[in-house]
């Protein structure tokens, strides 16, 4: 009996060890890298790198840093708007899809395909579509008879555009999570409100937006978190640009790190929005675990 | 009751129903079929804004087997790193899940590591990208598929890690304690027990990690040189050259997209049930 119980242990560790390893290797152990690239000013010359322990400056200078504060400002625009548009859109094709029998399976699987191809692939479509001389957007404008525009080129209409294909993107995904939200409900509920004659419009308020709370609120997290990284889209369509219309974190820590070659400025500013997402993301985990645990 | 003319309200109500689906699909399609087209035409009958067109495989020709495109060799290396990863993501998972879920940790450390990996999930991986650069770089990864690997490893198992313990906790304890009673071990049990029952599981998640792993960018874009980037990496460096040859980046997007089909024909529902897996209990 020792001898199984000590067995047991063995293999419960065993069978850990491997996600444990990449868990501490490749997600604590860089946090710690960035901490310490963070507080030195980092140089590349004849392939060493040279630390220069500069103390706190990076982290000064983050707030002067036109970039970075471009790109928070765009960032939370991005997010919020373009997730608020996919939310609403996916929630009503859900609802008229889930009124329909004929055709949801093909519809379901149209609605699959941009949630599975690659966002820079999404990007260079999209990427054609907007071309001011040949694309098909301002194509289809002429022929109605309105001006045609340089969507990615105009600095007030470069990040409407983005946040358009970015809604194109992943309404898609809102309309599936919600659409399969909608048919978990339960069906006497509804069956007991049509007796009592209801409306359309006074089921949707009272019963199915109640009882879809949960499944809306779970969506609305997850879109929200993937909106923060975004920076496949906007590395092809726009890089940014022009000027820092569609500058976004992300874009600003690849920029200040890769492309200028900054390690130890760039680790200041990945460690600020880590942190400051770690500390959003706990929150909203707990309070949507708190939510669910009510009865 | 009315009579039935055309003007019914729910006839009306029917027919607006099924007109918005409709647009919302074209909607949907509309991209990718201009994109398929671009794909079939010249490079003028592209610029012309030509509808119809005379169709020519010159741009495949060219994309896959030019001696100046690396395109064909960038696919392979997304399917090596995408299928090597994916396999490594499932082992790594499924045995996490199994001890989490099963060989009784307390309540607090489960809770904790799930909580761990759902939050690196969550941050944008480019704020990792430059320490595991740097790590690399030290370890002599920097030019390899190895490193790549690991980071699409490490990127998709948080995701891996929550599916499959939501899939080990379906499988009835009184199964596991018969084998028990059997003088099952535990990896007799995992793999003559478990794994059966959670196939379809284990499908589910191969299916998202290998798309996730295929779609990756972020990282791949600074991990990688030239002998070992991957189809995003090379479709955004089409963007880039000095004179952007439209065709042939509408060509190669094509080309990119032939996997998610092929997953979306004969694994639709996995895909489906994998991706609301975590939204709804």
């Amino acid at each position: 009996m020792n001898d199984a119980a000590r067995n047991d242990r063995l293999w419960r560790w065993l069978t850990l060890a491997p996600a444990l390893a990449i868990l501490t290797v490749l997600t604590l152990l860089p946090v710690i890298e960035l901490l310490a690239m963070s507080v030195h000013e980092i140089a590349w010359r004849d392939g060493q790198s040279h630390w220069r322990f500069i103390g706190a400056a990076n982290y000064a200078a983050l707030a002067g840093d036109q970039l970075f504060v471009a790109g928070v400002a765009n960032t939370l625009v991005f997010a919020v708007a373009g997730v608020v548009a996919q939310m609403a859109l996916g929630f009503f094709l859900a609802l008229f899809t889930s009124h329909v029998v004929r055709g949801q399976g093909f519809y379901r699987l149209v609605f699959l395909l941009p949630i599975l191809i690659p966002g820079i692939v999404i990007g260079a479509i999209w990427k054609l579509m907007y071309n001011p001389d040949f694309g098909i957007i301002n194509q289809a404008l002429g022929l109605v008879g309105l001006e045609p525009h340089d969507w990615l080129g105009e600095p007030s209409l470069a990040l409407a555009s983005v946040i358009a294909v970015d809604t194109w993107h992943w309404t898609p995904f809102c309309f599936l999570l919600l659409l399969a939200g909608l048919e978990s409900l339960p069906r006497d509920v509804y069956e007991a409100v049509r007796v009592d004659g209801a409306s359309a419009w006074q089921e949707l308020i009272h019963v199915t937006l109640p009882m879809m709370l949960p499944t809306i609120a779970v969506t609305l997290v997850f879109r929200l978190i993937v909106a923060f990284k975004v920076f496949d889209e906007v590395y092809l369509l726009t890089g940014g640009g022009p000027g820092t219309s569609t500058e976004v974190i992300s874009f600003s820590i690849y920029r200040r790190f890769f492309t200028e070659d900054r390690a130890g400025y760039g680790s200041a500013l990945s460690l600020t929005v880590l942190f400051t997402l770690t500390a959003a993301i706990v929150l909203a985990v707990t309070a949507v675990q708190r939510r669910q645990m009510r009865p | 009751m009315m009579g039935r003319s055309f003007f019914h309200p729910a006839r009306l109500r029917r027919l607006t129903l099924y007109a918005v689906l409709v647009a919302a699909a074209v909607v949907m399609i509309l991209p990718f079929l201009w994109i398929t087209l671009a794909a079939f035409k010249t490079q003028i009958a592209l610029l012309m804004g030509q509808t119809i067109f005379e169709p020519t495989l010159a741009n495949f020709d060219e994309v896959l087997f030019s001696p100046a495109s690396d395109y064909a060799s960038n696919y392979v290396n997304s399917l090596f790193i995408a299928s090597v990863s994916t396999i490594a993501t499932l082992a790594i998972a499924t045995l996490a899940a199994y001890s989490l879920v099963r060989l009784g940790w307390p309540r607090w450390a489960v809770r904790a590591i799930l909580l761990w990996a759902v939050v690196f999930h969550m941050v944008p991986p480019i704020t990792l990208a430059g320490a595991w650069f740097t790590m690399a770089r030290t370890a002599g990864l920097d030019s390899s598929y190895a490193g790549l690997m690991l980071a699409h490893i490490t990127l998709n198992l948080p995701l891996a890690l929550w599916m499959m313990a939501i899939y080990v906790r379906e499988v009835p304890l009184e199964l596991e304690e018969a084998a028990r009673l059997d003088g099952a071990s535990t990896p007799t049990m995992l793999w003559h027990v478990i794994v059966p029952l959670i196939r379809p599981g284990l499908a589910a998640t191969a299916i998202l990690a290998f798309i996730f792993s295929w779609n990756e960018f972020t990282v791949s874009l600074n991990l990688s040189t030239k002998l070992t980037a991957t189809v995003p990496v090379a479709i955004a460096s089409f963007a880039q050259e000095y004179v952007i040859k439209h065709t042939d980046m509408a060509a190669a997007a094509v080309l990119s997209i032939v996997p998610a089909i092929v997953l979306l024909a004969f694994a639709s529902r996995h895909i489906v049930k994998g991706l609301t897996s975590g939204a709804i209990k």
